[in-house]
C-alpha cells in the first residue's frame, strides 16, 4: 500500500513538473579573469544581484523565477562567441555581452537564431536602426551620442561657442575606440573646433608618447574612450603633466571609480560621461541590502554595491526585466521566449513613475523604444568625480545628442549594413 | 635652440626612461635563462603576484579571505593594520624566496634533464596557476600601490630648461617623469648589485659556472638545485621591482602581468643571456618606438609603439641572430 502511494506522489509529482513554467534565462556573458576583470567584476555582480532580488523580493518575473547562466568570455572574442553557441539552447531570452567586438559577432548569428542582444551603450551604434537591426537593440545610448554629449558639455561650458579650440581624442586603437572619429569629425565642422585624435595600443599600460604630444600641443579638451587599464593610465599621465582635469572628460566606459583611484586626489575634477545614476543613494539598494547581501546570496562580496560598474549592471538587468515584463503582456503569457523577448523589448516604455515604483526614482532617462528606433532618445549626463569624498556626482541633467548630425550617420552605416548583408528594411509603423 | 629640437631631445630622454621600465621586466627572463635555460613565461605573472603581496601585505589584507568567507560564512577582510611599505616590501621579498623554493620543489626537481620546451610548457602552467592563486589569496579587484615612489613631471627641469628655447617661441620646459628617474636609479643600483653578487661572492661565481657550463658546474660539485632556488628568488625579486614601478602607474591589477609583452622585444635584441643586454637593449627599444611615434606616429594613425618595438628587434636579428650581447650557440653535428 505504502508502495502504491509513494508511486502515486511521484506520479503526480511528474505530471506537475511537466507542465510547470520553466525558468526565464538570462546568459551572463560575464568576464572575472584576464586584462579587464576588473571591469568586468562589478558589472557581473551588479546584473545578478538584480536578478537574484527580483527572485528573493518578488517571486521571480510575474512569478516565474529568473536564472542566470553565466559564461566566462576574459573579453575575448572567440571565447564570446562559444558562450553564445553553448548558452543558446538553454531558453536564453537575451544577450548582453559587454564587448563591442563580442556584440559585432553575434549580431548575424543572433539575428539568425531569433534572439535578441541588448548593446547597452556599446556596439555597434548603427543598430538603432530597427528597420535592418532587428534582433540588436543599443538604448539608451550609443556612442555615437557619447560623443555628442561630450561636445554638447564643452559647448554649454563654454557659452555656446567653441570655434578655433582644440578637442583631442585619446582612443584605444580598436573597432571600440575609433567608434566615436567620425561624429567628432562631423561635430567639428559644425561648430569649428579642431580635433585631433591620437591612438593608445592594447592594453594601453604605456602611454608616455601619447601624454607628451598632448602636453606640447596644448588641446583645450581631452576626450578618451579608453577601457581597463587604458584608463588608469591616461588619468595619472594626464595628472602627470598636470592637464586640467576638469577638461578631460571620458566617454562612460571610462569612468568608474577604478579609474580616478590609482591617481589619488590629482584626479580631482575628472569628468566622464553616463547614462544613469551614481551612488547607492537609492531604496532599491536597502533591498539588494536585505535580500541578496545579507542573505548570503550576493554574486560578490557585497563590497562593489554602489559603483558605477555595478549599478550598470545592475540597471542593464532591470531593463532586461522590465522588457521581459512587457513580452509576458504583450503575449498573454508567463513563459515567454526570444521571439517574444524580443517584442518586449521594442515595446518598452521606462518613465519616472516606472522608475519609482522600481525604487530607482531619477536613476536613468525616461525612453521608449519602437519598431525604427532601437537606441532610444539618446540621453546622457556628465558625472564628475571628487577625490576628497571618493564619490561621483551628477553634473548635468540627462540631455539629448546632436541628432541633426547623427542620424545621417546611422541611416547612411544601417544602409551600407543592409545592402552589404542583403537585409530587407522593415516596414514601421 | 628651437623647440623642434629640444622636443626631440625630450622624446629620446623620456624613451631612455621607458626603456629602462622594459629592462627591468627583461631582466628577470635573462637571469632565469642564464642560469637553466628556461624561458619563463611566468615572469610577468610574478610581477603582478609580488605587487598584489605586497600591496595585501601594506594593507593588511587577510590572504584568501573570499575564499575562507565563503566557507565558513564568515566576513573577514583586513587584519585592521597598515604597515610601513619597507616592512611591506621585506616581507614580500620573503615570499618570493619562499615562491622560488616551491617552483624548485614542485616543478624543477622533477624535470631535471627535459628537454627546454617542456621546461617552457611548465612555465606556461605555472603563470595560470600564479594568475588564480593571486586572485585566490588577494582578489581580483584593482589595488592601488602606494610605496611613497613620487610621480608627475619634475618641476625644476621644467623651468630650468624652459628658457633654453629661441626666444617668442612657444616652449613649456622638458617632461620627465620622477618615477621614471626613481626607476632609473634602482635599475642602476640594481645591475651594479647583481654584477658585484655575480663576481665577489662564492654563490655568485657557482651562478656563473652553472650558466657556463651545467655539467662541468655539477662536477665540480655545484648544487644545480640550489642555484636554480638562488636565481628564481633574484628573478622574484627583480619581478617586485618592475611590479612596483608599474603598477606605481595604473594601480595591480591583472595587466600587470603584461608587461612582459614589453620585454620580448628587449630580449630579442638584447640576446637572452646577458644582464647588459637587457639593459642596452631595453634602452635602444625604448629610444627606437618613442622617436618613430614622435616622428613618423602622426602621419601613419599613431599606435606604432607595440609593433615597431618588434621590427626594430627583428631587424637586429637579421644581422645578430643571438642579439647584441647573446651568446653564440654552435652546435656541432
Amino acid at each position: 500500500m505504502k508502495g502504491l502511494k509513494a508511486a502515486g506522489i511521484a506520479m503526480v509529482a511528474a505530471l506537475t513538473s511537466t507542465t510547470a513554467v520553466a525558468d526565464l534565462v538570462f546568459p551572463s556573458l560575464s568576464y572575472r579573469t584576464g586584462p579587464y576583470a576588473v571591469n568586468g567584476i562589478p558589472y557581473a555582480d551588479g546584473y545578478e544581484d538584480y536578478l537574484t532580488l527580483v527572485n528573493e523580493r518578488d517571486g521571480g518575473i510575474g512569478g516565474v523565477k529568473a536564472k542566470v547562466l553565466e559564461c566566462e568570455t576574459g573579453y575575448n572574442t572567440q571565447k564570446g562567441v562559444e558562450c553564445y553557441e553553448a548558452t543558446k539552447g538553454e531558453g536564453a531570452l537575451v544577450y548582453q555581452p559587454l564587448s563591442t567586438g563580442i556584440t559585432y559577432q553575434l549580431i548575424p548569428k543572433a539575428t539568425a537564431d531569433g534572439i535578441p542582444v541588448h548593446s547597452m551603450g556599446y556596439g555597434r551604434t548603427s543598430a538603432k536602426n530597427g528597420k535592418v537591426f532587428s534582433h540588436i537593440f543599443n538604448y539608451p545610448v550609443n556612442y555615437w551620442d557619447g560623443a555628442s554629449h561630450a561636445v554638447n558639455h564643452i559647448l554649454d561650458v563654454n557659452g555656446g561657442d567653441i570655434a578655433g579650440k582644440t578637442i583631442a581624442l585619446v582612443y584605444h586603437n580598436s573597432a571600440y575606440g575609433k567608434e566615436p572619429i567620425r561624429t567628432l569629425e562631423e561635430l567639428s565642422k559644425k561648430h569649428g573646433y579642431k580635433f585631433t585624435p591620437i591612438a593608445v595600443d592594447h592594453p594601453g599600460q604605456e602611454q608616455k608618447s601619447q601624454w607628451l604630444q598632448i602636453r606640447r600641443e596644448r588641446p583645450d579638451y581631452v576626450l578618451m574612450w579608453g577601457w581597463g587599464v587604458m584608463n588608469q593610465v591616461a588619468i595619472q599621465e594626464a595628472a602627470n603633466i598636470r592637464f586640467p582635469m576638469e577638461n578631460f572628460i571620458g566617454i562612460w566606459w571610462s569612468g568608474s571609480e577604478n579609474d580616478v583611484l590609482p591617481a589619488g586626489i590629482k584626479a580631482n575634477g575628472y569628468k566622464a560621461l553616463t547614462f544613469h545614476g551614481v551612488g547607492s543613494d537609492f531604496p532599491i539598494f536597502d533591498d539588494i541590502k536585505k535580500y541578496v547581501v545579507d542573505a548570503g546570496k550576493a554574486a560578490g562580496a557585497g563590497d562593489q554595491v554602489g559603483t558605477v560598474l555595478y549599478n550598470r549592471g545592475l540597471y542593464a538587468a532591470l531593463l532586461a526585466v522590465e522588457a521581459a515584463k512587457v513580452a509576458q503582456e504583450i503575449h498573454g503569457t508567463k513563459d515567454i521566449n526570444a521571439a517574444q523577448m524580443r517584442d518586449g523589448m521594442e515595446a518598452l516604455v521606462i518613465d519616472n513613475a516606472k522608475m519609482e515604483a522600481l525604487g530607482i526614482p531619477g536613476f536613468g532617462p525616461e525612453f521608449s523604444v519602437d519598431c525604427g528606433n532601437h537606441g532610444g532618445p539618446g540621453l546622457g549626463a556628465v558625472q564628475q568625480w571628487d577625490a576628497e569624498a571618493g564619490t561621483w556626482s551628477l553634473i548635468s541633467d540627462f540631455a539629448p545628442s546632436d541628432m541633426d548630425v547623427i542620424q545621417p550617420l546611422i541611416d547612411e552605416d544601417s544602409s551600407a549594413f543592409a545592402t552589404e548583408n542583403k537585409i530587407e528594411m522593415k516596414e514601421c509603423a | 635652440m628651437s623647440p623642434d629640437f629640444l622636443n626631440t631631445i625630450e622624446v629620446i630622454l623620456n624613451g631612455l626612461m621607458a626603456g629602462v621600465m622594459y629592462s627591468l621586466v627583461a631582466l628577470g627572463f635573462v637571469l632565469i635563462f642564464k642560469a637553466s635555460g628556461i624561458f619563463n613565461y611566468a615572469q610577468g605573472v610574478m610581477a603582478l603576484f609580488a605587487a598584489m603581496t605586497l600591496v595585501g601585505f601594506q594593507t593588511g589584507q587577510v590572504p584568501f579571505s573570499h575564499l575562507i568567507n565563503a566557507v565558513f560564512g564568515t566576513s573577514i577582510h583586513s587584519f585592521g593594520w597598515t604597515l610601513p611599505a619597507v616592512v611591506a616590501v621585506l616581507l614580500t621579498v620573503v615570499v618570493m624566496i619562499l615562491f622560488a623554493i616551491l617552483v624548485e620543489r614542485l616543478v624543477l626537481k622533477h624535470l631535471v634533464n627535459q628537454e627546454p620546451i617542456i621546461l617552457f610548457m611548465a612555465t606556461i602552467g605555472l603563470a595560470y596557476f600564479m594568475e588564480g592563486m593571486g586572485d585566490l589569496m588577494w582578489g581580483s579587484e584593482m589595488k592601488i600601490l602606494d610605496v611613497g615612489v613620487p610621480q608627475g613631471g619634475s618641476l625644476w627641469l621644467e623651468e630650468f630648461t624652459a628658457g633654453w628655447a629661441t626666444e617668442g617661441s612657444t616652449y613649456y620646459g622638458m617632461y620627465i617623469d620622477r618615477l621614471d628617474i626613481v626607476a632609473t636609479v634602482v635599475a642602476i643600483v640594481l645591475v651594479i648589485s647583481l654584477t658585484l653578487f655575480s663576481q665577489y661572492t662564492r654563490t655568485g661565481r657557482a651562478l656563473r659556472a652553472v650558466a657556463d657550463d651545467h655539467q662541468a658546474a655539477l662536477s665540480v660539485g655545484i648544487s644545480l638545485r640550489k642555484i636554480w632556488v638562488i636565481v628564481w628568488a633574484i628573478a622574484g625579486i627583480v619581478a617586485m621591482v618592475a611590479g612596483i614601478m608599474w603598477g606605481a602607474k595604473s594601480g595591480v591589477q591583472f595587466s600587470l602581468s603584461l608587461i612582459a609583452l614589453k620585454a620580448l622585444p628587449v630580449l630579442i635584441l638584447g640576446g637572452f643571456t646577458s644582464i647588459p643586454g637587457a639593459i642596452i637593449g631595453g634602452l635602444i627599444i625604448g629610444v627606437g618606438e618613442k622617436l618613430f611615434e614622435y616622428g613618423v606616429g602622426p602621419l601613419i594613425g599613431g599606435a606604432t609603439e607595440n609593433w615597431f618595438a618588434y621590427v626594430l628587434a627583428l631587424i637586429f636579428l637579421v644581422f645578430r641572430p643571438q642579439g647584441l650581447f647573446g651568446d653564440k650557440i654552435i652546435e656541432r653535428v
